[in-house]
């Protein structure tokens, strides 16, 4: 099998992250949950976990970086957390239902304002937008770091210095880019950053959560167990407490905190090159096949390894259903979550075949997607 | 049950903080070790660090380094 859909999770990952997830399921008590010594063992690999993603992400405090289960449930929690009645938010075509429905449910039900980016047909944007959409009213800019559909980065310091410049939050959606792409909050001026563990940092699923700003106020999202302040009525007010409450997945931030020791040793650089030289291969392989239309920008160096791609008007999931079935390939036909970048695309109908690449794959697998490809598109 | 000793005991509003604490700590060789929070500082649930009274000022110098933010100091016998 030739796994082409690291865009949905990365399927292989290092041994060392499967190795310390087993080791936390052999050794670990409840994290934050009493003081013998598989607690604290427990409570010690959480909060080094939280050091070296503080760390990784440019987050200036460690007791700042919350776990949750992915990033669409830190999305929830950053979005229903910050925004009240009243406010404004701008964000943009490019977004992931995780970002867009929680909106949605604010506009609809919260009396929040939304305006959107729009995107042009090759999914990209006038930065220009962002600046005009602003209101005195504008409590925050969301928006994601690049696009799961076509693998268009965006100028995410750029955006952040805007947002900044009028004292408007911003909330970055880094699901395709953490672990792959260079994210420093403070330069980038992000107030919160939610990421996923299971995409280009090659974690466990299961494992994500948010990294806050000093002085940032998020309000609780669920509320219970902390192992602290137990006799009180409400939620503990301080990170991380306050917005994780209930027992953590220690065992995945086990493994997810392996994972980053792994990117750090590799050279997270070198990683990305890898990636993306195997993304240029593949696109300069598909993309003057005849039949064959690529989606996205690929005028610059600046993209995730992703690209989606439709054959003539065929259906996006019957192909994808061909290269799995015919070629041992998987990819991911569809949707992806991404309804208005497909409007953008003009491929709502049809949607589009995404091959997303990683570290572990290769030159012969990439060969190999692209003599399917060619096979497919034959008249 | 072991005998009661005057202590110093650190306690700490959060878990995070308590970890952060215990790395300060062992990072400059200082004494002690996280216990779960006495009832006499409160009945609820937490991790407190335990050490020598004597210990306090190394210990304190070491917190404000770190800044981990509201710690609170007593002299108990636990």
């Amino acid at each position: 099998m030739i796994y082409l859909d690291n865009a949905a999770t990365t399927l292989h990952k290092p041994q060392q992250v499967i190795d310390a997830v087993v080791r936390a399921m052999q050794t670990m008590g409840n994290s934050a949950r009493g003081a013998h010594g598989s607690c604290l063992n427990a409570s010690r690999t959480v909060y080094d976990a939280r050091v070296k993603l503080a760390h990784f992400f440019g987050c200036q405090r460690p007791d700042h970086v919350i776990f949750t289960a992915n990033s669409t449930e830190a999305l929830n929690i950053a979005i229903c957390g910050i925004l009240s009645p009243g406010d404004h938010v701008i964000t943009t075509d490019l977004e992931h239902n995780s970002v867009l429905r929680p909106l949605y449910e604010m506009e609809e039900n919260h009396r929040v304002a939304l305006s959107f980016v729009e995107a042009d047909r090759h999914g990209c944007v006038e930065y220009e937008q962002f600046e005009r959409l602003i209101r005195p009213e504008t409590k925050v800019i969301v928006c994601t770091h690049a696009s799961n559909l076509t693998g268009n980065l965006l100028d995410i310091e750029r955006i952040g210095t805007i947002a900044h410049a009028h004292g408007v939050l911003f909330l970055v959606d880094a699901s395709q880019t953490a672990g792959v792409v260079p994210i420093d909050m403070e330069k980038m001026h992000i107030d919160v950053l939610c990421f996923t563990g299971h995409k280009g940092l090659m974690g466990p699923q299961g494992t994500g959560g948010l990294c806050i700003r000093e002085g940032v106020q998020i309000r609780p999202w669920k509320r219970g167990g902390s192992g602290v302040h137990s006799y009180d009525r409400h939620q503990p007010e301080a990170y991380p407490t306050r917005l994780e409450a209930g027992t953590l997945n220690a065992h995945g931030i086990a493994g997810l905190s392996a994972a980053v020791d792994y990117i750090r040793q590799e050279g997270m650089e070198r990683m990305a090159q890898k990636e993306t030289a195997l993304m240029q291969r593949f696109y300069e392989g598909v993309r003057s096949i005849p039949g064959v239309t690529v989606y996205g920008d690929f005028s610059g160096p600046a993209r995730c390894a992703v690209v989606s791609l439709n054959i003539y008007d065929y259906d996006s999931s019957s192909v994808s259903d061909e290269l799995e079935q015919t070629y041992g390939i998987s990819t991911r036909p569809g949707a992806h979550c991404a309804p208005r970048m497909h409007e953008a695309l003009g491929t709502t109908r049809q949607g589009a075949v995404r091959f997303s690449f990683s570290w572990f794959n290769t030159e012969a697998e990439v060969n190999a997607a692209i003599e399917a490809v060619k096979e497919l598109a034959q008249p | 049950m072991r005998k009661k000793e005057l202590s110093l005991i650190i306690a700490f509003d959060e878990t995070a903080q308590a970890m952060g604490a215990e790395r300060c700590f062992q990072e400059r060789g200082l004494p002690g070790r996280l216990i779960p929070i006495p009832r006499e500082i409160t009945a609820g649930c937490g991790l407190a660090w335990k050490a020598p009274p004597q210990e306090q000022q190394r210990l304190k110098e070491a917190l404000e380094e770190f800044s981990p933010g509201n710690c609170r100091f007593y002299v108990l016998e636990v």
